[in-house]
């Protein structure tokens, strides 16, 4: 069966106006996503992982522009889509959630409204029926007295609930694939954990696949089944969660895991990775993590390390560890 | 927040015109109006007070009817326009810069006392400055001037008492954010009185956005100064201010002598123009803050 | 929200009081006041006449309570020209300066508001650029000038339209325009800024995300968010333009409360002066009182004590 989403060299770059600084955002992403799976992708601030999702979406902001590389959907390349049909593609087919659940919601129309939206636009649902429909998502996201709330407007919302409306107002097309920029970080600790359970019991019942992006690790060893890691806009490992939290191949990705810090061992000091993020227009030739990294040969500080696949879709982007 | 909006807006319009490096054009204009102010004496071929009744509404020399002798035409009483204009830039530089000076003395002066003391200093000075704020300047202006009597030094005071509280309200809103520096508190807590506070280390730092406000405001005083001379509440004849000639000039109006209201009209906007962008200028200079303004 | 409205009431009342004493101490406290309050040309013992009457011989505070009770009976005194109560006159003139101010808040709202919407929509590119010209134009030359320079345009050389006075729509054509040439570019800007913030906020970029039309997410999401500064500004800007009509009235001969100050100021009329002044700055606090409280009550987040 073909994979549901195929990324295939995708890059994404910022270009300033003269056009003297180019920024790669993203920079030749290969990876594939199966219905019903769940991807992860995780790396720092300014990784590209927003870039990438917004990307997949085509709604990069004037200064960005696609710079090369095919987006399979079902098959079909999105980078050929019209903007009408991207448009009809948008909260249809593929949904976003952002990161901020007050900012997403307007604070003007009431919930019932924009939970009923996307219904109204895509499938041309009337008024009645689109806000039963509504009332009935606010109930599958677990919001109590959904008949009540759907009346009411967004500051009356607790931060957990309005994350559910977004989460409900995503959902509400049946999308087959679903992108969630950071859903949980504004969110209180407690009501992480139940936000998740939600998130995956709703990818069970409609068969969403989900990407996921996190800096969390601890989100992705739960919910994921592939990871995609990130580092200045470039793939450096993707493949199962098992098999890269058990054996990081990339130094990168090692890092990553080893820096969680364990109870286990008090005295033990915390593992940082040392150095500091990657400038993004001002990128080290060579490989972009190799001022950082413990295991660098002198390779590494001149070429561009590409992608190595492995067994099972195991791809690392490392000179050393691709050997 | 009519003048809140008025800078914001000047300032969004001047951005399409934004001097890139130095301000050559408003700089240069404003230069050359300033020595034509302070030349007009040697400049002006003519009395710009008294005039010959029988030159009267002499059009400009290049129109029908004119004559080189007077080169921008004459008024109604004959008196040359041109020498006029030219005396009229030393009353708009004049008045424009002691209003504004004096206002943002004083509005700063209370803005720092205010912001810094707190308390019921704070409290009387926002309420006094929130209700002169609600009244609208010209409204205002022409008031005082019904009470004190036009003349030229009243106009000053006037213009002063209308606009320092523009400077108060955004001078005390810095102060406020200031208070909780760190250098501020250092210096509390290292034992400076209140006044070696407010005069060393508050001031300097409000400087710069009092300078800003101040050429900001520049081109306001100026319109109104005009307004009020235009209304017969400014600057008192024969004295030449710009506002005068305009109020003159609409008596030619209706017979097109059109000269005595486009030309001084375009002086007082020439002005009122370059002294904005320079304010834009240095308000992008300045205060990198206000530049996402 | 009934708090809010409260509070809201109570800050307007102190502002009123301020006004009116501030009004009142720069009459008694700049010289004679008898000599404002009295008509020019009167002899000595007229004067002593007034100076009694008017209590000026009683202690300040008392004046000024004399003062306020006189106002909030309705007596603002005497037009000296007019021999007519100023309250009356005022009254009687200020429809036309609420009809001119509408027409020109009207023009600057159907100019100013959709320009502001282009260029937000076309930031950078020809409309914003334009829309930035016509911003610095406005806010660059004098109200009375662009009303002279009209006169001398559609009256003089051309002959469409009437230079003075009011009484059809072709009178106030011109004046409206004039007066609110200003307000256009305020609202031009204030428009273009607000939607420019709401287009780049999440909601927004939500409703693209849930794949709404173009449209949909400008006209239904960016502009109501967007409106609210600039209504509350135009409601405002309202009021202003009624108050600071001064010169437009004066130079088309409007007979609104503009020009009755001008008249006042012409005639050597002081109680129409500090009344027009003392009318003119209380109906700015009521105004902005009102629009608060509308404020509140439109936007739910206030409404339903966010």
């Amino acid at each position: 069966m073909a994979p549901l989403l195929e990324l295939r060299n995708l890059s994404t770059h910022y270009v300033s106006q003269s056009g003297a600084r180019v920024v790669k955002a993203v920079d030749s992403v290969t990876l594939a996503l199966e219905a019903g799976e769940t991807l992860g992708v995780v790396g720092e601030s300014g990784s590209g992982k927003t870039t990438l999702a917004l990307s997949i979406l085509r709604l990069l902001p004037p200064a960005a522009q696609n710079a090369g590389g095919e987006m399979l959907f079902d098959g079909e390349d999105l980078l050929t889509k019209s903007p009408e049909e991207m448009r009809q593609i948008r909260g249809k087919k593929i949904a976003m959630i952002l990161q901020d659940p007050m900012a997403s919601l307007n604070p003007l129309f009431t919930i019932g409204d924009q939970v009923a939206e996307p219904l109204r636009v895509h499938e041309s649902m009337p008024r009645k029926r689109a806000w039963e429909r509504a009332t009935a998502l606010l109930k599958s996201v677990r919001i109590t007295a959904p008949e009540t709330r759907v009346k009411e407007y967004p500051h009356q919302m607790s931060g957990g609930m309005r994350q559910r409306i977004v989460g409900a107002m995503g959902i509400a097309c049946e999308p087959r694939l679903l992108i969630a920029d950071e859903p949980t970080t504004s969110l209180d600790l407690t009501i992480q954990a139940q936000y998740l359970n939600l998130l995956r019991d709703l990818q069970r019942e409609h068969g969403l696949a989900l990407i996921f992006i996190t800096h969390n690790l601890g989100i992705v060893a739960k919910m994921c089944d592939r990871v995609a890691v990130m580092y200045a806009g470039r793939l450096v490992e993707f493949g199962a969660v098992r098999k890269i939290f058990d054996a990081p191949r990339h130094p990168y990705t090692r890092a990553l895991l080893q820096s969680i810090p364990r109870f286990a061992d008090a005295r033990t000091r915390l593992t940082a990775i040392g150095g500091q993020p990657p400038d993004l227009s001002a990128l080290p030739l060579g490989c972009a993590f190799h001022p950082r990294c413990p295991d660098a040969i002198d390779r590494c500080r001149g070429e561009a390390p590409p992608e190595t696949v492995g067994a099972s879709a195991h791809s690392v982007r490392c000179w050393v560890a691709g050997s | 927040m009519a003048t809140r909006v008025a800078t914001i807006g000047l300032s969004w319009g001047l951005s399409a015109f934004r001097m890139k490096g130095f301000p050559w054009f408003p700089v240069s204009t404003l230069l050359i109006l300033a020595l034509v102010a302070i030349f007009a004496d040697v400049i002006a071929p003519h009395s710009p007070e008294v005039g010959s009744l029988g030159a009267r509404f002499k059009p400009p020399a290049w129109q029908e009817g004119g004559t080189s002798q007077y080169i921008l035409g004459t008024d109604h009483l004959g008196r040359d326009v041109f020498s006029r204009l030219l005396f009229g830039a030393r009353v708009s530089i004049v008045v424009g810069l002691l209003a504004v000076v004096v206002a943002g003395t004083l509005g700063t002066a209370l803005g720092i006392l205010s912001g810094y003391m707190g308390k019921w200093v704070d409290q009387i000075v926002m309420r006094v400055t929130d209700t002169w704020l609600a009244l609208p300047a010209l409204t205002f202006a022409i008031f005082l001037a019904a009470i004190l009597g036009p003349s030229e030094m009243n106009i000053v005071i006037i213009l002063s008492a209308v606009y320092w509280t523009r400077y108060a309200r955004v001078i005390r809103g810095e102060v406020l954010s200031l208070k909780e520096r760190e250098f501020v508190r250092l210096a509390v807590v290292a034992g400076c009185s209140k006044w070696t506070i407010m005069k060393r280390h508050i001031l300097p730092n409000v400087l710069n956005s009092a300078i800003v406000l101040a050429s900001l405001q520049l081109g306001v005083v100026i319109v109104a100064e005009a307004s009020l001379s235009f209304l017969g509440v400014g600057v008192p004849p024969p004295k030449p201010a710009w506002g005068l000639m305009l109020a003159d000039g609409k008596k030619g109006l209706m017979a097109g002598y059109w000269w005595l209201t486009v030309l001084p009209g375009l002086c007082i906007m020439l002005m009122v123009l370059s002294a904005n962008l320079l304010g834009d200028w240095l308000r992008v200079k300045l205060d990198p803050q206000l530049r996402q303004l | 929200m009934k708090r809010f409205i409260l509070k809201r009431l109570g800050y307007s009342l102190i502002s009123l009081c301020l006004l009116a004493l501030t009004i009142f101490l720069f009459v008694r406290l700049t010289g004679d006041p008898t000599v404002l309050l009295v008509e020019p040309g009167a002899s000595r013992e007229d004067m002593a006449m007034v100076r009694q009457q008017l209590g000026l011989d009683r202690s300040l505070p008392v004046q000024f309570m004399a003062f306020v009770a006189d106002m909030l009976r309705g007596d603002f005194g005497k037009s000296f020209y007019y021999r007519t109560p100023v309250l009356e006159l005022y009254m009687s003139r200020l429809p036309s300066s609420l009809a001119l101010a509408a027409a020109a808040m009207a023009f600057s709202l159907v100019i100013g508001i959709p320009s502001g919407i282009i260029a937000a929509v076309k930031v950078g590119k020809f409309g914003d650029n334009a829309g930035k010209v016509f911003a610095l134009l406005g806010l660059s030359m004098p109200q009375f000038w662009v009303g002279l320079l009209l006169i001398l345009f559609f009256s003089v050389y051309l002959g469409w339209l009437p230079s003075s006075g009011s009484g059809t729509i072709w009178h106030l054509i011109m004046p409206a325009f004039a007066l609110g040439w200003y307000f256009a570019a305020a609202h031009m800007r204030i428009t273009r800024s607000s939607m420019l913030e709401v287009l780049g906020s999440e909601y927004v970029k939500l409703a693209r995300l849930k794949g709404l039309p173009e449209k949909r997410v400008i006209v239904k999401h960016a502009l109501k968010n967007a409106l609210i500064p600039v209504l509350t500004l135009a409601g405002i800007n309202l009021v202003l333009m009624v108050n600071v009509a001064v010169v437009v009235e004066t130079v088309f001969a409007w007979p609104g409360i503009g020009r009755l100050l001008y008249e006042g100021i012409a005639f050597r009329d002081f109680p129409v002066v500090q009344a027009t002044v003392l009318l003119g700055g209380s109906m700015i606090v009521i105004v902005n009182l009102v629009v608060d409280v509308l404020y509140a009550v439109i936007d739910p987040r206030i409404r339903l004590g966010a």
